[in-house]
């Protein structure tokens, strides 16, 4: 796997607080036992007219064309950007899949529900927190304007052609995305570790490995 | 250094320190269902690596079954094509990787933080995980409990471990009585609207006080449930008598361990000098029956309050989809359908709220449809031996069978669009009882008193 330095794309703004995961990929979906196929349900219950069901593809549904990504210059879009609290609610990491499968790479957002902000380094998907100001100023140049912006992985740089602005994440998280680590090999290194720490708590806390 | 309760919990399940900054935490139990785990069973049969520690696992379907089964129902007979391959997938990975699960035909089936622990499973001081945002559950055990998404269902199932960072320290203390007809789950709600549904991201809450301490176990569960709903993914409740008296009830240890269990569970508690990052203090004495009118669990308001009306663009958004104009109250509203259910409350104490309210009335002619869906086949078989499926049924609801049921549009049991549902579930998200259906999350009592008047009112 080649190295992800950077992210370059269309910028996508959807100007609203708190979007669950519900949102995101609606639950209907979640049917589904792959781990790939969702870009097309993405924002379904706001990127359709009717309802969906799993397999149905796009030439078969009602689009709202007044729906960001339904427009042709945000058919395309790498960067989502919006408010408070995205990705708030249910754990399901289909929501990250659905928006990677969309090709989203990064999204920002003044805040991020918890589980969704670690499921999305699993994945390839870099969540960007800024503050509500520095959103703000995005929203002003980014929301109808169809440009691009630049972010620089290695720098933790977004460059928006006027403007750069530096942003802060763990840098193993991130290191994450720019290599494509996989967590479980990556644990089993220490598998001995957790072996000795195991036979510790069964021989001091035995009840926790009791079964019926 | 004095530590608080998650500190402790942290601590103790605390293997390693990576170079990474994160730690690698050990997981004593795993809750596994059907929608969250068929991609990280297959990640392991990719790797072909076997789950490290077989008994940590108990698996149920829930999500997706039919609540009409009757006897002798089996995973073939459901009808949704794209639903039987998910539970049929989940029969496969448990036989093939010997999981212990309770499936669609046992009789302990249920919602999976329904049947964890009232099957014993769940044990206080444990750290128990699900790919599911509900697992905070279990923390009203004094349990490290937390909802994963499915990478971390297969890191888990891998390596019985966890590889994460701290989160902070927030407490929440409830303390006082509260008024007739409110429960906990107006608390919980309360306490949702006053923080925001961001209020405790990247925070383990700690729930105390008088209140807390007053309450039973179900009621515990009902509040640690929808922590989550408040931004934090662990809620967590001190384990005591309440909880011993529980566990006692419920589980399968052996007398020696059980004794040794409950001397280590006395410790579990915050120091009294431990230090929160935040901390909120409620009078719950003064909170009347909450109801939420929008589409966040933030959005609750008293029920004979006025709908707000005010112009940000979140709340127009959310009037909009809720079908709800200027100056209207709750009580203006006509519900078509009722729904008792949900790891929020669908447990014994919650039906047993519910059928008070009901006894001896029938339910109102403009509602279309209510139903009542126990959490699990014990909770069912509990409700059934009081009769309280007998008084739900002739008031003319629907007695159903364990699953999830209408709290998300996965199985048959949804929402027509526009249709309003006096809910008992945790979120009222569009769509999220069917497309475009409209959620209005509430106690038992008060969905029992919709399905009774066809809207809310005064329960006292
Ligand atoms: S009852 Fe609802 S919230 Fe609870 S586990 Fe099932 S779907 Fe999730």
């Amino acid at each position: 796997m080649t190295n992800i330095n950077s992210i370059k794309g269309i910028v996508a703004s959807i100007d609203r607080d708190n979007i669950d995961t519900d949102q995101i990929i609606p639950t209907e979906y979640l049917k589904s036992i792959k781990k790939f196929g969702f870009g097309e349900y993405l924002f379904d219950g706001w990127r359709f007219h009717d309802q969906g069901k799993l397999g149905m593809s796009i030439d078969q549904r009602d689009l709202n064309h007044d729906f960001i990504l339904n427009k042709e210059t945000y058919a395309n879009s790498s960067v989502l950007l919006t408010r408070d609290n995205f990705g708030c609610g249910s754990s399901r990491e289909h929501a990250v899949w659905a928006l990677r499968d969309f090709g989203i790479k990064a999204v920002i957002a003044s805040s991020f529900g918890d589980i969704f902000y670690n499921n999305c380094f699993k994945n390839g998907v870099l969540p960007i927190v800024l503050n509500k100001d520095q959103i703000q100023d995005l929203f002003l140049q980014y929301e109808n304007s169809g440009s691009d912006m630049t972010i620089n992985l290695e720098t933790k740089l977004i460059d928006t052609g006027n403007n750069q602005i530096s942003f802060d994440v763990d840098d193993n998280l991130l290191e994450r995305i720019i290599y494509g680590l996989d967590d479980v090999d990556i644990t089993l290194k220490h598998k001995d570790l957790i072996k000795r720490f195991e036979e510790e708590r069964m021989k001091e806390k035995p009840w926790i490995f009791a079964h019926d | 250094m004095p530590r608080t309760l998650y500190d402790k919990l942290w601590d103790e399940h605390h293997v390693s320190k990576l170079d990474t900054g994160e730690s690698l935490l050990y997981i004593d139990r795993h809750f596994i269902h059907e929608v969250t785990s068929p991609q990280a069973f297959e990640g392991l049969q990719k790797k072909n690596i076997k789950p490290w520690r077989l008994e940590a696992n108990i698996a149920t379907p829930d999500h997706n079954v039919p609540t009409e089964r009757g006897d002798a129902f089996s995973t073939q007979h459901i009808d949704d094509e794209i639903s039987r391959i998910q539970v049929v997938e989940l029969d496969k990975n448990c036989n093939k990787f010997g999981i212990k699960q309770f499936d669609i035909s046992s009789s302990h089936q249920g919602i999976v933080h329904v049947i964890g622990p009232e099957l014993g499973y769940t044990i206080p001081g444990m750290t128990i995980v699900c790919g599911d945002s509900h697992t905070s559950t279990h923390g009203a055990f004094g349990c490290l409990a937390m909802g994963i998404g499915t990478s971390e269902v297969e890191h888990v199932l891998a390596t019985q471990t966890l590889k994460i960072s701290k989160l902070k320290n927030m407490n929440v203390v409830f303390d006082g009585t509260t008024m007739p007809g409110v429960t906990s789950k107006d608390i919980i709600l309360y306490l949702i609207k006053t923080i925001g549904t961001a209020g405790g991201n990247g925070h383990a809450i700690e729930f105390s006080g008088n209140y807390i301490e007053s309450i039973s176990m179900e009621a515990r569960m009902t509040i640690c449930n929808m922590a989550i709903e408040a931004g934090a993914k662990v809620g967590l409740v001190a384990p005591d008598e309440t909880t011993i008296e529980y566990v006692k009830k419920h589980t399968f240890l052996d007398e020696q361990n059980l004794n040794n269990a409950i001397d280590y569970w006395h410790s579990l508690k915050s120091d009294t000098d431990a230090v929160f990052d935040k901390e909120i203090v409620i009078d719950v004495s003064k909170i009347k029956p909450q109801v939420t009118w929008g589409t966040s669990p933030e959005m609750a308001i008293d029920y004979d309050e006025l709908i707000p009306s005010n112009e940000s663009k979140n709340l127009v958004l959310a009037r909009d989809y809720m079908g709800i104009d200027d100056n209207q109250k709750l009580s203006d509203l006509k519900f078509d359908k009722v729904f008792i259910g949900s790891c929020t409350n669908s447990r014994i104490e919650d039906l047993r709220d519910a059928a008070k309210v009901i006894d001896g009335k029938k339910i109102s002619p403009s509602i279309k449809e209510a139903i009542v869906v126990p959490g699990s086949g014990a909770v069912k078989n509990i409700a059934e031996s009081e009769g309280l499926d007998i008084i739900f049924k002739e008031a003319g609801f629907i007695w159903r069978d364990p699953g999830c049921s209408m709290c998300l549009g996965m199985n048959p049991d949804q929402l027509e669009p526009y249709e309003r549902c006096a809910s008992t579930s945790n979120r009222n998200f569009e769509g999220r009882q069917g497309n475009l259906g409209r959620t209005h999350l509430m106690s038992p009592a008060m969905a029992a008193y919709v399905a009774v008047n066809g809207t809310v009112g005064d329960l006292s």
